[in-house]
C-alpha cells in the first residue's frame, strides 16, 4: 500500500513535534499522499543476501512441525529465494529463554512464518501465552483473515467473501488479572484510542486498496458503553476520512447470528481482540473449517504468518491427515509480502487446483487424502507449469 | 423437588454457614440425596405465592419494538384460552434518564414473583452513566441463571437438522459488570469479574438441570488459555461441581472452537454452560441455526423470581407495529411461563397448537422466508387450541 510507507516516513520525521500521535499524522495525510514504491502491504525487511530472503520458522506444537516441513519442501522444489531460520519454541517450559530468541529472530528478519505453540493449562497463570507474547511484544496489531467460499469445497453457505480485521494486542487479552478478594478475579479488559484509531486506520485503508464497499464495526456497546464505546467512536471518526467506503455497525450478538444465516450481507469486518476470535472462527467453520483459511498478523514493522484459526491440532499430529491448504496459502501470503508475486501466486494456484479436484481432499473436508498426497499434487502441477523445479 | 429442598435446606444451613457457601455447597451436598413429597415440577424455584381466588398474577413489561404487539397477543391467546393468569403492566419508558420506571417494574416483580418482558431498547446516546435497563433488572432480581433450549422444530428449512442444544449462561457478572473508567485519557479499563460463589452457582443449576431433564453431557465453554485466573476459576468451579454428578459426562470448550463447531457440527452439543459474553455470542449463534430470533424462548431463573423473553432479546425496532414480527418466541415463552406456575396442562396445549402452526409452511412469517402475518399465525394458534375441544372463548 501506497500510503503507509509514505505515512511512516512522514510521521518519522514528524514524530518528535508530535510525540507519540502517529494517528492523528494518518488521519490528516492518509488518503492524500501518494508514493512511488511498488504495489506492497510493507516495506519488505531488509533480511536480503544475494537476492535471498531470510525467514523465521516456528515450527510450534501439533500439526506445526509437519506442516512447517511440507511448505519447506514446497519452497525448496519451486526454488522460491527463501531461507529459513528455524527457533524452536518448547512450551513445556516456563522460562521466557526460547520464546525470546523467536522474537529477536523475527525482530532481525522482519517476517516470519509460525506453527500455533500450546499454551498448557495446567501451569500456573504466570506463564502466559507464547502466541500472545509473541503478537504483543512485535506489537502485530492487526490480524488479517479472508474468509472465501473455495469452488471445491462443499460447504453450507456459498459465495461467502469476508475480511476480518481484529485488534491483536490489547482488548480482552491484556493478560491482565487479579485477585483482589478470594474468590473474586477481576479480568481488565483495556481498549485505548490510540490502538483503535489503529485499527480503524488499518481497516479502511485495506478496504481502500482491495477495492472494498463496506466497512463493519463489531461491538457490544450497549453494555461496554465506555469500553467499545471508544472503539466505536474512533471507528467512526477514522471513517469520516474515507468517504467512498459505507461506514455501519453491529452489535456481536447479532452479528453473530446474521453470520450463520446470511453470511452474504458482510465485506470487511473490524472489531476488538474477543469478538475477531469468535467471529473469525465462526467465518473459518462457514467456509469449511481451520484446515482452509490462513492467516497474518501484521505490525509497524513485522508481520508473521500462520493459519487463521491458530490451531494446535494435537489430536492430528504426526498422522498425515492434517490438512496443509491453510499453511500453505499463509506461505503465499508471506511470499506476497515479501514481493515475490510470482511465486506466491504459482503456489496459490496449484493448492487452490488440487482443491477443486475433490477427491484430493483430506478429512476435515470430507474427503480420504492424506496430507502428503495433497502436498505431491501441488508440487505436480508447479511442475506442469514449465518453470525451473527441482526434480519432484 | 430438589431445587424447593435445597431451597430450604440453605435458607436453614445459612445461618450457620456465611451466605457464600450455603447455596452451593448445600446443594453439592444434598443435591443428590434429597427428594421431595411435591408433585411434578420443574428444575425452576418455588412459585409464587400470588394467587388469589386461583388466578396467578404476572407481571407485563411491554417493552419496545416489537415487545408490545406480541405482549397483546399473549394476552389475547391467554385470555382465549381462559389460562387463569391477570397481568399486572409495567410500562418502563427507556428515552428518560431516571430510574423510577425500572425500579418500579422490579418492585412489581418483587411482589409478583413472575414476569414476561419484551426488550427494552438501550440508547447508545444517552450518557454512560445511563445502565441498561434489561441488565439493571437482570442483577438487581439477581436472575442469575439464563436458559435458552435450541431445538431443530420440524416444519422450519434450517441447513442445520438434529439440533438440541441447552445453554446455560450466567446472567448477572461476568463482562456485563458495567463497571468500566478511564484512569488515563484514551484509555478505557472494562472489568471483568468471575466470581467462585457465583461460577459454583450456575454450575450447580447447569447439572442440576441436566440431571432432571436426563441429559448426558455437560460442556463447559472458556477462553481460560488466555484469561487464565477468570476463566480459570470459572472452569475450575466447573469441574468441583462435575465430581458431584458422576452419571453426567463432563468437558470444556475453547469458545472459538466452540463457535466453530456451531456452524459445522452442532449436534455433538447437548448441555452447555458459560460465563455472560460468551453467552451471548453462543446463543445468537445457535439461534441462528434453528431458524433465527423469531423461533427461540428464552428464561431467566433467580433463587425468588423468574423472567421470560425472547432468547435472544431483540427490540425489532425496524419491524414494529408492522405485524410481520414472528410471535412464535414470545409465545412459547409464555408456555415457559405456565409451566413454571405449575399450569402444566395449559403450557401443553398452547406449546402443541404452536408446533402445529410453525409445521404449516404458508404461515411462516418473513423471517422464516414465509408471507404470513403476525395475527394469522396467532389466529391459527387460537383455532388449532379451539379444535383441541378445552373450554375456550369465541374467536
Amino acid at each position: 500500500m501506497a500510503a503507509p510507507s509514505a505515512v511512516l516516513s512522514m510521521s518519522k520525521i514528524i514524530k518528535p513535534f508530535w510525540g507519540g500521535r502517529l494517528q492523528h499524522a494518518a488521519k490528516v495525510f492518509g488518503p492524500s499522499v501518494t508514493s512511488y514504491r511498488e504495489k506492497s502491504s510493507h516495506t519488505p525487511p531488509p533480511a536480503k543476501y544475494g537476492g535471498r530472503h531470510t525467514v523465521t520458522l516456528i515450527p510450534g506444537d501439533g500439526i506445526g512441525p509437519e506442516l512447517l516441513n511440507h511448505v519447506r519442501e514446497v519452497f525448496r522444489f519451486s526454488c522460491v529465494p527463501v531461507d529459513f531460520e528455524v527457533v524452536h519454541v518448547n512450551s513445556a517450559l516456563d522460562t521466557l529463554d526460547d520464546i525470546n530468541n523467536a522474537i529477536t529472530a523475527i525482530r532481525r528478519n522482519g517476517v516470519a512464518l509460525k506453527g500455533n505453540i500450546e499454551t498448557n493449562h495446567t501451569m500456573p497463570p504466570s506463564v502466559k501465552s507464547r502466541n500472545n507474547l509473541l503478537r504483543t511484544s512485535l506489537d502485530l496489531y492487526a490480524n488479517v483473515m479472508h474468509c472465501q467460499s473455495l469452488p471445491g469445497v462443499q460447504t453450507r453457505h456459498k459465495n461467502i467473501d469476508i475480511m476480518i480485521i481484529r485488534e491483536n494486542t490489547e482488548g480482552e487479552y491484556s493478560s491482565l488479572e487479579h485477585e483482589s478478594v478470594s474468590g473474586v478475579v477481576e479480568s481488565l479488559k483495556i481498549i485505548t484510542r490510540n490502538n483503535s484509531l489503529r485499527i480503524a486506520d488499518y481497516a479502511f485503508r485495506l478496504a481502500r486498496d482491495k477495492g472494498r464497499r463496506r466497512v463493519t464495526a463489531v461491538h457490544k456497546a450497549n453494555i461496554m458503553k465506555l469500553g467499545d464505546g471508544l472503539f466505536l467512536q474512533c471507528c467512526k471518526e477514522v471513517a469520516a476520512g474515507y468517504p467512498d467506503i459505507t461506514f455501519d455497525s453491529m452489535i456481536v450478538d447479532n452479528t453473530t447470528m446474521q453470520l450463520v444465516s446470511k453470511p452474504e450481507q458482510f465485506d470487511v469486518m473490524v472489531m476488538p481482540n474477543l469478538y475477531g476470535n469468535v467471529v473469525s472462527n465462526v467465518c473459518a467453520g462457514l467456509v469449511g473449517g481451520p484446515g482452509l483459511v490462513p492467516g497474518a498478523n501484521y505490525g509497524r514493522d513485522y508481520a508473521v504468518f500462520e493459519t487463521a484459526t491458530r490451531n494446535t491440532g494435537k489430536s492430528i499430529a504426526d498422522r498425515n491427515i492434517a490438512n496443509p491448504t491453510a499453511m500453505l496459502l499463509a506461505s503465499c501470503m508471506m511470499l506476497d509480502h515479501l514481493k515475490l508475486y510470482d511465486y506466491a501466486s504459482l503456489i496459490r494456484n496449484a493448492v487452490l487446483t488440487t482443491m477443486n479436484e475433490t477427491r484430493l481432499h483430506t478429512a476435515d473436508i470430507g474427503g480420504q487424502g492424506t496430507t502428503l498426497e495433497v502436498v505431491q499434487s501441488v508440487m505436480r502441477i508447479i511442475q506442469s507449469k514449465g518453470q525451473l523445479t527441482a526434480e519432484l | 423437588m430438589t431445587a424447593r429442598s435445597i431451597c430450604s435446606l440453605s435458607r436453614a444451613l445459612k445461618a450457620v454457614w456465611s451466605d457464600r457457601l450455603a447455596l452451593s455447597a448445600a446443594a453439592r451436598v444434598h443435591g443428590a440425596a434429597s427428594c421431595n413429597q411435591r408433585h411434578k415440577s420443574t428444575y425452576t424455584s418455588i412459585p409464587p405465592p400470588a394467587r388469589y381466588g386461583g388466578r396467578h398474577t404476572v407481571t407485563l413489561i411491554p417493552g419496545d419494538g416489537i415487545g408490545p404487539e406480541l405482549a397483546n397477543h399473549v394476552r389475547e391467546l391467554f385470555r382465549f384460552c381462559c389460562v387463569p393468569v391477570d397481568f399486572e403492566v409495567a410500562n418502563v419508558d427507556s428515552s428518560l434518564a431516571s430510574e423510577d420506571d425500572i425500579n418500579n417494574a422490579i418492585m412489581a416483580i418483587r411482589r409478583n414473583g413472575v414476569a414476561l418482558k419484551g426488550n427494552i431498547e438501550t440508547n447508545h446516546n444517552l450518557p454512560p452513566s445511563y445502565k441498561s435497563r434489561n441488565n439493571l433488572l437482570r442483577t438487581t432480581l439477581d436472575l442469575y441463571a439464563n436458559v435458552m433450549h435450541c431445538q431443530s422444530l420440524p416444519g422450519v428449512r434450517t441447513r442445520h437438522k438434529n439440533i438440541d442444544i441447552l445453554i446455560i449462561r450466567e446472567n448477572t457478572e461476568g463482562e456485563y459488570s458495567s463497571l468500566e473508567h478511564e484512569n488515563v485519557p484514551g484509555v478505557v479499563e472494562c472489568l471483568k469479574i468471575i466470581t467462585r460463589p457465583k461460577s459454583l452457582r450456575i454450575a450447580d443449576y447447569a447439572f442440576r438441570t441436566a440431571r432432571e431433564r436426563g441429559r448426558r453431557r455437560v460442556t463447559a465453554v472458556h477462553k481460560a488459555n488466555i484469561m487464565k485466573l477468570a476463566d480459570g476459576l470459572f472452569l475450575e468451579c466447573c469441574k468441583e461441581v462435575a465430581s458431584g454428578y458422576p452419571e453426567i459426562a463432563f468437558d470444556s470448550m475453547i469458545v472459538d472452537n466452540t463457535t466453530m463447531q456451531l456452524v459445522s457440527r452442532p449436534q455433538q452439543f447437548d448441555v452447555m454452560v458459560m460465563p455472560n459474553l460468551y453467552g451471548n455470542v453462543v446463543s445468537n449463534v445457535c439461534a441462528g441455526l434453528v431458524g433465527g430470533p423469531g423461533l427461540v424462548p428464552g428464561a431467566n431463573y433467580g433463587e425468588d423470581y423468574a423472567l421470560f423473553e425472547t432468547g435472544t432479546r431483540n427490540t425489532g425496532k425496524s419491524i414494529a407495529n408492522r405485524n410481520i414480527a414472528n410471535p412464535t418466541a414470545m409465545l412459547l415463552a409464555s408456555c415457559l411461563l405456565l409451566d413454571h406456575l405449575k399450569l402444566h396442562a395449559y403450557a401443553s396445549m398452547i406449546r402443541r397448537a404452536i408446533i402445529s402452526t410453525v409445521t404449516e409452511a404458508r404461515l411462516h412469517t418473513a423471517d422464516l422466508g414465509g408471507q404470513g402475518s403476525t395475527s394469522e399465525v396467532v389466529q391459527s394458534i387460537m383455532k388449532a387450541i379451539q379444535s383441541t375441544g378445552p373450554m375456550t372463548l369465541s374467536i
